[in-house]
């Protein structure tokens, strides 16, 4: 065996096994910043010795055990300290060799609830929202400082920063590794999945000139919340992220055009929709339904989305449920956005004078002062009805707004096509 | 990145003999452990070459062959579609896959992507060999 496979094998297996062993060790030591570096320290046993020993036959039982035994070294130096401390006698002694023995039992418990605690703890509330990216990236997909940074379009050192910054947040909360009551488990669990779709839409969104490096982020997103959803199989939300993130990756070919211009979902090709994520994103939604719980608004916005995936055209969409999944989500998370997509998919059901009414609204409000969207989907909604020179300001609104350059672009031409439309009227 | 996982066929696949309870456990957990991290897409097992056909084109004719073939190791008897970050990872996972045991040859390979045909597929082709695709899959 070379080094260069032997690095490559262990490259692959951190990517598998870094964030169970993390995990146990953190339950041993009750410090994640102390079990990440010991879990690091096995890995780098493994490249040592690996190249020169070969490959053990079950090395992620050798990397987990090698961990391990650090972990409880350093716990018994810890304790050897106290007890230097303290000089107890010979009576500690007799208990501390009891304790060993608990110790190694409590090394081989199951590993599953060790991987939602660390989820827990990377997601923790006390952490800002970048630092909770980070921290899971990290910790929990294994990827390296490096690779976060260019995912996210920033500096290594930041990453870095923020990573180190958040393990001292961490440790001087003294949180704890346990498992949650069951009222506090729903409010971390949508942390965490805060944080897995925001991971997806830093790659969803992504249309730069390195945007297939970036779109790896969907699958980063995805994965970790499929690995969710099976620790937490009885959570219909975390059922209803997967299937959201599944069905809106089905599109991920089809929404960038050939010169890199975003292409809206109603002007999309449908035939490079990704029918086998399709497929898996309508699974997880009847699962997450099966639940019965009343539906949160993961599973409304991947209910919407499989609308759209089940609908071989706009036209042939069920645009009449769509408005009534968008009244839910509405009336559960009331937001100017959620309004103006309910706008959307009522005049699609009910035709463009209904739809423009309730823009006028939000226009009213002035809430989305900023927003692209709102002058761009009205100045739609005014060309079908025929009023060409107030779409053409719209859309000149709607340009102005936009900082992609593309989008700008495209929403220009739009201006000019009405601006022709109105001519010819004349 | 997607890789499928191509598992060769045997005599005993090609025989028809199924797997064993014992076998067909293991895999079960395999599977298992593979959808618990997040890995695994979808796959398949196959019933043994006598139960299929071969096409065969030629001088602008077509000709259908009967199972089964022989050749036993340029047969399949199963795939997976996995999603992994690199072809190492899937090498990692297949080495702790009940496989390890017997003696079957497991063969991985990188889905293309479009973006791997650069310029040489156009918008054009693009959207016509993915419509194949989907008239293929079935519209859900």
């Amino acid at each position: 065996m070379t080094a260069a496979q032997a690095h490559r094998t262990i490259d692959a297996l951190w990517r598998i096994e870094s964030a169970r062993i993390i995990a146990a060790l953190t339950r041993l030591l009750r410090d994640v910043a102390l079990a990440e570096e010991l879990a690091q320290d096995a890995l780098l046993a493994a490249l040592e010795q690996w190249p020169r020993s070969g490959i053990p036959d079950n090395p992620g039982a050798w990397l987990m055990a090698t961990a391990k035994h650090r972990a409880i070294d350093q716990l018994r130096r810890q304790r050897m300290l106290a007890r230097k401390h303290e000089a107890l006698g010979h009576e500690l002694e007799m208990a501390q060799s009891d304790n060993d023995g608990r110790l190694e039992e409590r090394a081989d418990e199951a590993v599953g609830d060790d991987l939602l605690r660390l989820m827990f703890i990377a997601c923790h509330p006390l952490l800002s929202t970048e630092a909770r990216t980070a921290l899971t990236l990290k910790l929990l997909a294994g990827l390296t400082t490096a690779e976060i940074a260019r995912a996210f379009l920033v500096p290594e050192p930041t990453i870095a920063q923020r990573i180190v910054r958040a393990k001292r947040t961490l440790a001087a909360a003294r949180v704890p590794f346990e498992t949650l009551r069951p009222e506090q488990l729903r409010e971390r669990l949508s942390s965490v999945m805060e944080v897995i779709y925001l991971v997806f839409n830093e790659g969803y969104s992504a249309t730069g000139g390195e945007h297939w490096v970036r779109h790896s982020m969907c699958e980063e997103a995805l994965r970790l919340g499929r690995v969710l959803a099976e620790l937490a199989p009885r959570d219909a939300e975390a059922h209803g992220l997967v299937a959201l993130m599944e069905i809106q990756a089905s599109r991920l070919k089809a929404r960038i055009g050939a010169g890199g211009e975003p292409i809206l979902l109603m002007q999309q090709n449908r035939a490079l929709w990704d029918r086998l994520l399709i497929q898996r994103g309508l699974i997880a939604l009847a699962r997450g339904e099966a639940l019965g719980e009343s539906r949160g608004p993961y599973l409304l916005q991947a209910a919407i989305a499989a609308c759209h995936a089940r609908a071989a055209s706009p036209a042939e969409t069920d645009w009449v449920l769509i408005t009534a999944l968008y009244d839910e989500l509405a009336r559960l998370t009331p937001s100017p956005v959620v309004e103006l997509n309910r706008a959307v998919a009522v005049s699609m059901a009910y035709g463009p004078a209904a739809g423009l009414e309730l823009t006028d609204r939000l226009a009213a409000q002035g809430v989305l002062r900023s927003y692209h969207l709102l002058p761009s989907v009205r100045g739609d909604l005014l060309a079908r009805l025929g009023r060409y020179e107030e779409a053409r300001g719209e859309f000149e609104r709607a340009a102005a707004l936009t900082h992609n350059t593309r989008e700008c672009r495209l929403l220009r031409e739009r201006a000019a096509a009405c601006e022709d439309e109105r001519d010819e009227e004349e | 990145m997607r890789v499928m996982v191509i598992v060769k066929a045997t005599k005993d696949s090609e025989a028809g003999v199924l797997p064993s309870t014992e076998v067909l456990t293991e895999m079960g957990r395999f599977n298992e452990e593979l959808i618990k991290a997040g890995v695994m897409l979808s796959g398949d097992g196959l019933r043994a070459s006598s139960h299929g056909v071969r096409v065969r084109f030629g001088g602008g004719r077509s000709t259908v062959i009967d199972g089964p073939f022989t050749e036993t190791k340029e047969l399949i008897a199963g795939f997976w579609l996995w999603q992994v970050k690199s072809i190492d990872e899937a090498v990692e996972w297949i080495r702790r896959s009940p496989f390890r045991k017997g003696s079957e040859e497991i063969e991985i390979r990188p889905v293309l992507e479009a973006e791997d045909f650069g310029e040489r597929l156009t918008p054009e082709l693009r959207a016509q060999e993915a419509g194949q695709r989907a008239r293929a899959a079935g519209k859900s």
